[in-house]
């Protein structure tokens, strides 16, 4: 009975806050024709360009900095950033789904250019991967004497190992590591218990890493990132095998071409690479990429 | 449309053949939901069965835990979770994160107080005189709530069809606490935002088909036993 | 097995502060039918609920065969069974239903077969076994009700406005249906209704309630032959009952002065006593001013005037004024018609000097109290038939 009287005085209001909303606006139409026309100002018809990327890239605060910085040097487009895997990134080229890729997985990106989805392929920079794990280290990475003796360290299944599963460009930096090792992790006896497939990003690997307290491959810059919330620390970084490089593609018949252009332009410039080496070094202490366009 | 029909025959292919782990994911996200259901009944109707009949303190600040608790957000449970169980949280010794208990544990949060709150409805929709009737016919207080859980059971029907569809369709917590780990916490929702992310279409598709059709035939079910409750009861 | 006798002392029971129930003393004999009569909120089922064991009173005690007992005693509650105003029924079928209490008993399901059979033909349904229960009318629905109850042989049963939800033709047939069954079992029972027609059809005994209070109690004729007070009196549709003062007797019929008009009746009240005097309205008739009487069995004759004509369902309920006293008669369509009766008509009261209840005023009896010693009728007025 309560709610049954209730109910009416609540619509009643509400019906009367719509009709003084309702009534204000008119008065505001009506205000608004009344007025003299304010000179029209320069319109500048903003373009805006969708730039797919990774999760890491994402995660790595990178954008927050470098989107505006296109934008002021271009103000007439807007960026709009879809932080997804690789894998996904590439394919939204593909499908045209996004103008321009910023990517790290150099073999996908080759059969991309090769499949003729792209028009032009750079190199904006590089960041390095990091093998990140309990500090007790119980498999002995620390002291393998270089990568291939590290995976095989790994594929002993002492601690688990997260992988990211995900087509991602770690995912496959990992993958070409294990193979260069002449390892299959999914082919060893105890898979199932070592070797941990999350499908996730590096930021949420990388906490399931810490909660079973094992092993996995990271980008440096999302591992500062997050470092603060994990009991993990670096245990193997600099290894050349390790480097991790970003390319920037324009896709072939995109919706905004000219945008992409202008967002490989701008990257590869001394401006936006000026940009790129300096992020990092004012919160972390250390830029988290090293830019090398050509 | 060729992107749907080539995922469409990828996804095919790959239920029939079962060459991928699309069957164990289902399996786990059954088995998961499953249990966190059983758990939410086993406590949400007594629960229920005491906001719908009872009178007592609280009662009404309950009703309203147990109706915002229909609208909690999962992500917040999801997040609430996730601290409790996390490593430097007040349960990490356990640990627990990222496991299937810990999916379960917050799935019941999220259906708990669907099904509690579906169950007081169902349970107060049965007259107190029913009640009275069966008292006086000599019934214990536990006969008399079994009668009224009986006379209740379509509305219960619901509650157990609300809770399992809270939550078997919910990515945002099982992500958070069951970190979508291949064969130990992937289930469907979370292995559909996977491929979807990977751009693999095909199993995306064919997962989200088979998640669609369980709510379906859920949904279903619970429409024809409605149905046919209501034309008996008329 | 052997009726119970049922009692409850000092009874109070308040709902949010507001009291609903306050009765000091009732009882229902072994094997009686008694009637609760009241108007609707006058708290006639909360004292039902507690009577029957389903509701605590906040104080007060509950006495089964002179030992008290509380909703917790499981076999006291085995021992009575409840049918409502709407016949609540579970879902499943009339035999699921009929079954539910001898099931609790844990009787064996061969006998429960067989009981609930022989209970589904006492209520006049043989055979319904199998038919939904949700499929039944008001009146199958009710005696379903009834069944599920009687099937337990309770040694008390209790019926809450059974007949209220049903239509007219169903309400009379079950009403007599239920006089002849509560007739051949020995069971107490205790019936709610606010119709006294009804409760006069089943009951042996009758309470009044009013305000959560018991005004009378006694035997039915007692109490609707002599309401105990003005209030009861027009719940009753009478009219206030006459005071008057026994000037002679003689052969067991007193001549009672009434305010100058001399009442007839068979009493054994004492010359000079100061006593009440009722006469039922149905035991009135009235004839035109005017016409020569026939010869009657009526020794009472009082010339007066139509004070007022109401309806009174079927019938008209004229207000004869005669001095000061007033007496109601209940007459039929046809004959207020036939009598030319509007107000201020002269016309002649006649009823039986049998048919007039008398009480004296100052017996010490608690006012509003009445005692049946065995059947009705056998009160203060006694079982002699006296012509005129």
């Amino acid at each position: 009975m309560r709610d049954r009287s209730v109910r009416p005085a609540a619509w009643r209001l509400a019906a009367t806050a719509l009709a003084i909303v309702l009534a204000f606006s008119l008065i505001g139409c009506a205000k608004a024709a009344e007025e003299p026309k304010a000179p029209e100002p320069v319109a500048v018809e903003k373009t805006k360009v969708v730039l797919a990327s990774t999760t890491s890239t994402q995660d790595s605060g990178l954008f927050d900095v470098l989107i505006p910085a296109f934008e002021k040097a271009n103000p007439e487009y807007t960026v709009e950033v879809i932080a997804v895997g690789s894998g996904e990134a590439l394919k939204m080229g593909e499908n045209k789904d996004a103008d321009v890729l910023l990517v790290h997985s150099p073999a996908a990106e080759k059969t991309f250019m090769e499949a003729g989805f792209g028009i032009e392929r750079r190199d904006v920079m590089y960041n390095d991967y990091v093998l990140v794990g309990p500090a007790a280290d119980p498999a002995g990475v620390k002291a393998a004497k270089d990568l291939k003796g590290v995976m095989k360290a790994l594929s002993g299944g002492k601690a688990p190992f997260m992988t990211r599963d995900d087509k991602s460009g770690t995912h496959s930096k990992e993958l070409k590591l294990w193979k260069d090792a002449s390892i299959s992790p999914t082919g060893t006896a105890n898979a199932k218990d070592w070797y941990l497939a999350t499908g996730q990003g590096m930021g949420e690997t990388l906490k399931i890493a810490n909660e079973k307290q094992g092993y996995t491959i990271s980008d440096r810059a999302t591992f500062l990132t997050s470092k603060g919330a994990l009991d993990l620390v670096i245990l193997r970084e600099g290894d050349k095998g390790l480097l991790n490089q970003y390319g920037v593609i324009t896709v072939k018949d995109a919706a905004r071409p000219e945008g992409a252009a202008a967002f490989m332009e701008w990257i590869t410039s001394a401006e936006g690479q000026k940009v790129v080496g300096e992020y990092g070094v004012e919160k972390f202490g250390q830029a988290l990429f090293t830019p090398n366009a050509k | 449309m060729d992107i749907f029909i080539g995922a469409f025959r990828d996804g095919l292919t790959m239920l029939v053949s079962g060459a991928t782990d699309v069957w164990s994911i289902v399996l786990v996200s059954i088995q998961v939901s499953g249990v966190a259901v059983l758990l939410a009944l086993v406590l949400g109707i007594p629960i229920g069965f005491a906001l719908g009949t009872k009178r007592f303190v609280g009662r009404r600040m309950m009703l309203i835990i147990a109706n915002t608790g229909m609208g909690l957000p999962p992500v917040v449970v999801g997040l609430v979770v996730a601290m409790l169980l996390s490593r430097r949280g007040p349960f990490g010794k356990l640990e627990l994160l990222y496991s299937q208990p810990a999916m379960v544990f917050a799935q019941l949060i999220i259906a708990l107080p669907v099904v509690a709150a579906v169950s007081a409805a169902a349970v107060s929709a049965v007259p107190r005189e029913l009640r009275l009737q069966a008292r006086s016919l000599g019934a214990s207080r536990l006969q008399e709530a079994l009668m009224t859980l009986k006379e209740a059971r379509m509305g219960l029907l619901a509650a157990v069809a609300a809770g399992f569809g809270s939550i078997i369709s919910e990515v945002g917590a099982v992500t958070m606490v069951g970190g979508n780990l291949a064969g130990k916490t992937r289930v469907m929702t979370t292995a559909i935002v996977q491929y979807t992310r990977m751009g693999d279409y095909g199993p995306a598709l064919a997962l989200a088909s088979l998640l669609m059709g369980m709510v379906l035939v859920v949904n279903i079910l619970l429409t024809q036993v409605q149905q046919s409750a209501e034309r008996y009861e008329k | 097995m052997k009726p119970a006798s049922i009692a409850i002392q000092g009874i109070r029971k308040s709902f949010r502060g507001k009291r609903v129930v306050d009765v000091d003393r009732l009882e229902i004999r072994p094997g009686r039918t008694m009637a609760l009569l009241g108007p609707s909120g006058s708290g006639k089922s909360t004292l039902l609920s507690i009577v029957g064991l389903l509701e605590k009173p906040d104080v007060g005690q509950v006495l089964l065969d002179g030992v008290a007992v509380t909703p917790h005693d499981i076999e006291a509650r085995m021992s009575m069974a409840a049918a409502f105003q709407r016949p609540y029924l579970f879902k499943g079928t009339v035999s699921d239903n009929v079954a539910y209490g001898l099931r609790l008993r844990r009787v064996p399901s061969g006998r429960v077969a067989v009981l609930v059979s022989e209970g589904l033909e006492r209520v006049g349904l043989p055979g319904w076994e199998t038919r939904s229960a949700l499929t039944l009318s008001g009146g199958e629905a009710q005696r379903v009700a009834l069944a599920r109850a009687m099937v337990l042989e309770p040694r008390v049963l209790l019926l809450d406005e059974p007949l209220a939800s049903l239509d007219p033709l169903m309400k009379w047939r079950l009403a007599r249906d239920f006089a002849s069954i509560f007739r051949e079992s020995p069971i107490t029972i205790f019936y709610v209704t606010h119709d006294q027609d009804e409760a006069l059809t089943v009951a042996d005994d009758v309470a009044v309630m009013r305000d959560g209070s018991i005004v009378a109690q006694g035997c039915a004729d007692d109490i609707f032959g002599l309401p105990a007070d003005d209030w009861t009196a027009e719940f009753l549709g009478m009219e206030p009952p006459l005071q008057g003062i026994v000037r002679e007797t003689e052969g067991g019929v007193a001549a009672i002065d009434c305010g100058g008009v001399t009442v007839y009746a068979v009493s054994r009240a004492q010359q000079g006593t100061e006593v009440l005097v009722g006469v039922r309205p149905e035991d009135v008739t009235i004839y035109a001013g005017t016409q020569e009487l026939p010869p009657s069995s009526a020794r009472n004759r009082l010339a007066g005037t139509v004070a007022e004509i109401e309806h009174a369902g079927s019938t008209f309920r004229v207000t004869l004024a005669a001095g000061t006293l007033r007496i109601a008669a209940r007459v039929s369509r046809a004959s207020v018609a036939e009598l030319a009766l509007v107000p201020g008509v002269a016309v002649t009261a006649a009823f039986k000097a049998t048919a007039v209840r008398v009480r004296a005023i100052e017996t010490g009896d608690t006012p509003g109290e009445y005692t049946c010693m065995s059947a009705p009728g056998t009160d203060i007025t006694p079982p002699v038939d006296l012509q005129g």
